[in-house]
């Protein structure tokens, strides 16, 4: 049995983090970071990665088996660094013999399983990955930056493919299949994983790491975004970094909201464009206005048609409030009027909601890479052997997939086998 | 009448494993068949075995089922599909003798005590949702404990040649109307399903002069573990193509095909098309291999195997007549497609007992499969269901990590059948672990502890195992270096770690011969230990790195999910997961992972509820 961890708290400017580990092995694990205090006792510990750097001064907790949220052995590390501190810890953890990051409520999975959950809490629990559920679909256009998913659906479909070849190979050998299949198993193997060498690469060199809310402030050109944002900027106190967005099109401002992370994005205007430098502004827009946590939708007219969908939580204001006559729901970069408001009201509704839990997600998904990146790379060892071991490449192929299947969702026999079909005239 | 403990209704594949096994567990069995000389009748493609299929045979018959002897009695061309690929992904097949494999499944039921019954079973009966036995299209009633129903193609069978149909469960036999309609009256709901077979050739009208041949193995690999080798003459395939011309008079008569011309509404295979739908859906493919099969050493019938067709007769001789070697052939029998009806699988248990009434066990074709080898293995489980159900015997366990058979079953009962579903062993995410050549230690010993394995079986098995083990021994014994080792030829890095036997011939390129040279005393086991121990060694870094997710799939098979939960209650669930779940009703957490679409968090969800349930029923 594995052990799993995870961030227990939510990812913010908070003072504190709690990292959480449960399993068998926990204490073994734990105990190479740092000499653990006895069960029961918190004690402050130097936690030392594996090359001897510290991580952090934090407060270690130990629990024993049977008395823990899981049931497990599970040993909590308050850290107080923040967000590079938390992920290197977490990164750390990955690194580790049958340790990994936990699966969404893998936690309540464990301690439902070792009996140690009475009726409400369970009853609390089921809302919780409900709401755990939803965010997860957000996650990958978020984290690493916006191409990711396009990126994986395109990994996918040539794994596909590949799968489906060397499984023709094998359940029709006996009947008309081309000889040179492995030529176009080995392309698509190859291409796949330097793509995901890539990706791993530039997510590497792009050390921002967000975290926090998102507010998208959307709206069509010269609507006043650019003026909104610097008003939103103007009146806070503490602006926390001043920072290009991935691409040239998104101008993003981290600002502590009443205690908050919040970035605000200032996409690009929303148009039908011919400019192909524009557009490709354009759909960055569209897609950091879909991963946000909230939209703010600066609009000329009331009762204008958006341009996105508008979500439970949303908010929209009629810009130049500063000429017009009736001001209720309408801002004013330029007065700062109604400003205020918008921001008390983005606040409120913030504070209500779950925080994508982003750093955890993004180590995952880069553990998930790099591991499916080096089954690939054994896939096609496989390939130089004569006699091709078609069995074994198809079962590398098939552990690189599942490392797949978090982020993208698990490919299942049946495409394989449409793929199959679809592409060889078989059947005797 | 007797009262029966179990009647099994169909004498093809599954019926015919099924009724042996009922036998062997000492029930009290009776066969309903409208043809007491048509039992265990190959009705298309007389083959058994091959990629999946071979290893379903495999599992059977380690469970000393009928099929894998029958065929080896029978056997007139062995041949070991992907002989030059690894172990796993082998299959093990061979065509075999029409008449011969009759003969052999029919011998074989003789050695056991059962009850012939020659007639048409119109209509189950049942008194409180428990089946009560059956009754027959002439009065008459078989009152029983339980049934197996295995009717094949038989249920409201129509056979379609062009234009031409005939209501047939196989050419030349009457189909079985009554029991679908009387079954409807009880609730089921069946879908069509269809399958094609190809016109029968006169071997002595054929011109084999410039036709390639395709011999039988040299070295045959039996179908059974019990069998020492063939008992028939072997023969030789003969191997022609289709052609341009050939394409043209089908594409021109297209529409006269009962396919195309709309007359047939079942869903066929994908995987087994007729030569109107590869001509259509593969245009651009210039010929079409053709496999001429001798059904018989005594016989002058050849099954001409990829011309599946349900064109009409005359465009049948026309088409058959362009392909080359066959310019002057005559036909015996036109080819057709048989349509015939099936109930979804989903409504059945993992025992293949039917939510229809207590007691009725479907197996085979009626649960949307086609092959003979997937019959037969639902025959078999479907017994061993009445076994569990009547004298409560130890259970046989098939999941998905163990069997193929526990593949097919999981498949069935999640995911149901929208077209005819065939084993390939790509449908095994454990390929690696369910190898035709270890069927017999994944399954033996749980049959003889249920009662289904013979003592005779068993003792080999056990002497098998034995010897088996002693060759392990010692080759966990040897401890080699580097240096060592390539004094014999084995080419190892200089890491000074030594290595025992297991850990040498997983290497590629290492074989017994030079392990012999290091341990000599190897050399005192039979081939058939140490070719184990070989292909074992191949596969075990691969299966121990697949052992947690298989450990993940046990734990999670044994969270059941009460029958009747209802899924639309479940916070965290999809509307689309929620309408899945509810059509397979899994009976496990475990089962419930086989179903498209289902991710981690929806299982938690799912177990979440069922834990509240119980902490309520409790509390």
């Amino acid at each position: 049995m594995d052990s799993i961890f995870a961030q227990a708290t939510a990812t913010g400017r908070a003072g504190v983090s709690v990292i959480r580990l449960s399993g068998p092995q926990a204490f073994d694990i734990a105990g190479t970071f740092c000499k653990l205090p006895a069960v029961g006792r918190a004690g402050l510990r130097a936690v030392r990665a594996r090359d001897g750097a510290l991580i952090d001064h934090a407060l270690v907790l130990c629990f024993e088996q049977g008395a823990s949220f899981t049931g497990e052995r599970v040993v909590e590390f308050q850290v107080h660094g923040g967000l590079a501190t938390v992920a290197k810890l977490l990164s750390e953890l990955s690194e580790q013999e049958d340790c990994r990051l936990a699966e969404p409520g893998e936690f309540t999975r464990r301690a439902l399983e070792n009996g140690q959950l009475d009726l409400n809490q369970v009853e609390a629990l089921s809302d919780l990955i409900d709401a755990e559920t939803e965010s997860q679909r957000q996650q990958a256009i978020r984290v690493l930056d916006g191409s990711f998913g396009d990126a994986g659906a395109q990994w996918r479909g040539k794994l596909l493919r590949a799968a489906a070849l060397l499984e023709a190979s094998i359940d029709f050998s006996d009947e008309e299949i081309p000889d040179d299949l492995s030529v176009e198993v080995v392309s698509l193997v190859t291409e796949t994983r330097a793509s995901i060498a890539a990706v791993l690469e530039r997510s590497r060199m792009a050390s921002k790491i967000r975290s926090g809310f998102t507010v998208a402030i959307i709206g069509a050109p010269n609507v006043g975004k650019s003026t909104l944002l610097n008003a939103i900027v103007g009146r806070q106190a503490a602006i926390t970094s001043d920072v290009a967005g991935t691409t040239r099109d998104v101008i993003e401002c981290r600002v502590d909201l009443q205690g908050l992370a919040v970035s605000f994005l200032d996409t690009a205007g929303l148009r039908d464009s011919d400019d192909a430098i524009e557009s490709l502004g354009i759909s960055k827009a569209y897609e950091m206005a879909a991963a946000a946590d909230m939209r703010v939708f600066l609009i000329e007219e009331a009762g204008e048609a958006l341009p996105i969908e508008m979500r439970d939580g949303d908010i929209v204001r009629l810009n130049k409030g500063d000429e017009r006559c009736s001001d209720v729901g309408s801002v004013s970069g330029k007065t700062g009027e109604g400003v205020s408001e918008l921001l008390t009201l983005i606040a409120e509704r913030l504070k209500v909601k779950t925080p994508q839990d982003v750093v955890a997600i993004r180590e995952r998904q880069i553990t998930g890479l790099r591991s499916a990146e080096s089954f690939l790379g054994r896939v096609l060892e496989l390939t130089d052997l004569d006699p091709l071991p078609f069995e074994l490449a198809s079962q590398e192929l098939y552990f690189a997939l599942s490392e797949l299947d978090f982020v993208f969702g698990r490919i299942d026999i049946e495409s394989v086998l449409d793929e199959i079909f679809s592409s060889f005239c078989l059947g005797k | 009448m007797k009262h029966f403990d179990v009647v099994v209704v169909g004498g093809g594949h599954a019926g015919c494993e099924a009724l042996h096994a009922a036998c062997r567990y000492g029930l009290h069995a009776a066969l309903v068949t409208l043809d007491k000389t048509k039992v265990g009748v190959m009705s298309c493609n007389p083959a058994i075995g091959g990629l999946g299929k071979g290893h379903l045979v495999r599992e059977i018959d380690a469970l000393d089922g009928i099929m894998g002897t029958a065929a080896d009695l029978s056997g007139i061309q062995f041949r070991l599909l992907n002989r030059s690929k690894g172990p796993a992904v082998q299959g093990p097949r061979t065509q075999s003798d029409r008449e011969l494999y009759l003969q052999a499944i029919q011998a074989l039921l003789a050695q056991q005590d059962y009850t012939l019954i020659e007639g048409e079973a119109a209509a189950l009966m049942s008194s409180g949702g428990v089946v009560t036995g059956v009754r027959l299209a002439d009065g008459s009633e078989i009152p029983a404990r339980s049934v197996i129903l295995t009717a094949g193609t038989f249920m409201r069978g129509t056979i379609h040649i062009g234009d031409k149909r005939v209501s047939a469960g196989r050419m030349g036999e009457k189909a079985a109307d009554e029991l679908s309609q009387q079954m409807e009256s009880l609730g089921a709901v069946f879908g069509r399903l269809k399958t094609g077979t190809p016109p029968r050739l006169n071997s002595d009208t054929i011109d084999w002069s410039h036709l390639e041949l395709q011999p039988a193995d040299a070295d045959p690999v039996m179908l059974s573990f019990l069998s020492k080798g063939p008992t028939a003459s072997q023969v030789s395939c003969g191997i022609t193509h289709t052609n341009a011309q050939t394409h043209d008079i089908i594409r021109e008569n297209i529409g006269k095909s009962a396919m195309y011309g709309g007359h047939i509404e079942g869903v066929g295979p994908r995987y087994c098309p007729s030569i109107e739908d590869k001509i259509t859906r593969f245009a651009d493919k210039s010929s079409h291999q053709v496999f001429l099969e001798p059904e018989g050493l005594k016989t002058n019938c050849i099954y001409p195997n990829g011309i599946s067709t349900s064109l009409p007769e005359d465009v049948q001789e026309a088409y058959v007549r362009s392909i080359v070697g066959l310019e002057n052939v005559e036909i015996q029998q036109p080819g057709y497609a048989i349509e015939y009806d099936f109930l979804n699988p989903q409504g059945l248990s993992t025992d293949l007992e039917s939510n229809l009434m207590g007691g009725l066990f479907l197996a085979g074709q009626i649960n949307g499969t086609t092959g003979y080898e997937e019959a037969a293995a639902q025959g078999l489980v479907a017994a061993i269901g009445v076994a569990k159900r009547l004298k409560g015997v130890c259970p046989i366990i098939f999941d998905r990590s163990t069997s193929y058979i526990g593949v097919m079953i999981d498949d069935l009962t999640t995911r149901g059948a929208t077209e005819p579903y065939r084993m390939f062993t790509s449908r095994a995410e454990f390929r690696l672990k369910l190898r035709a050549d270890n069927a017999d230690q994944r399954l033996t010993e749980q049959g003889h502890a249920s009662g289904l394995v013979s003592r005779h079986r068993y003792d080999l098995y056990q002497e098998k195992i034995r010897r088996l083990d002693q060759c392990r021994s010692l080759l966990s014994s040897m401890a080699v270096s580097p240096n060592e080792a390539r004094r014999v030829g084995i080419d190892l890095g200089l890491d000074g770690r030594r290595r025992n036997g297991h850990e040498l011939l997983s290497i590629p390129g290492v074989t017994i011969a030079k392990l012999a040279d290091l341990a000599p005393a190897l050399s005192g086991f039979e081939s058939e230990s140490l070719d184990q121990a070989a292909r074992e060694a191949l596969y075990v870094t691969y299966i121990e790195r697949q052992s947690r997710d298989i450990d993940a799939l046990t734990r999670d098979l044994s969270i059941k999910i009460p029958s009747g939960f209802h899924y639309a209650g479940v916070a965290g669930l999809s509307s689309e997961m929620i309408a899945k779940l509810s059509a397979a009703r899994p009976e496990s957490l475990g089962a419930a992972k086989n179903i498209e679409g289902v991710t981690p968090a929806a299982l938690t969800a799912v177990l979440l509820s069922i834990k509240s349930q119980s902490l309520k029923n409790t509390g």
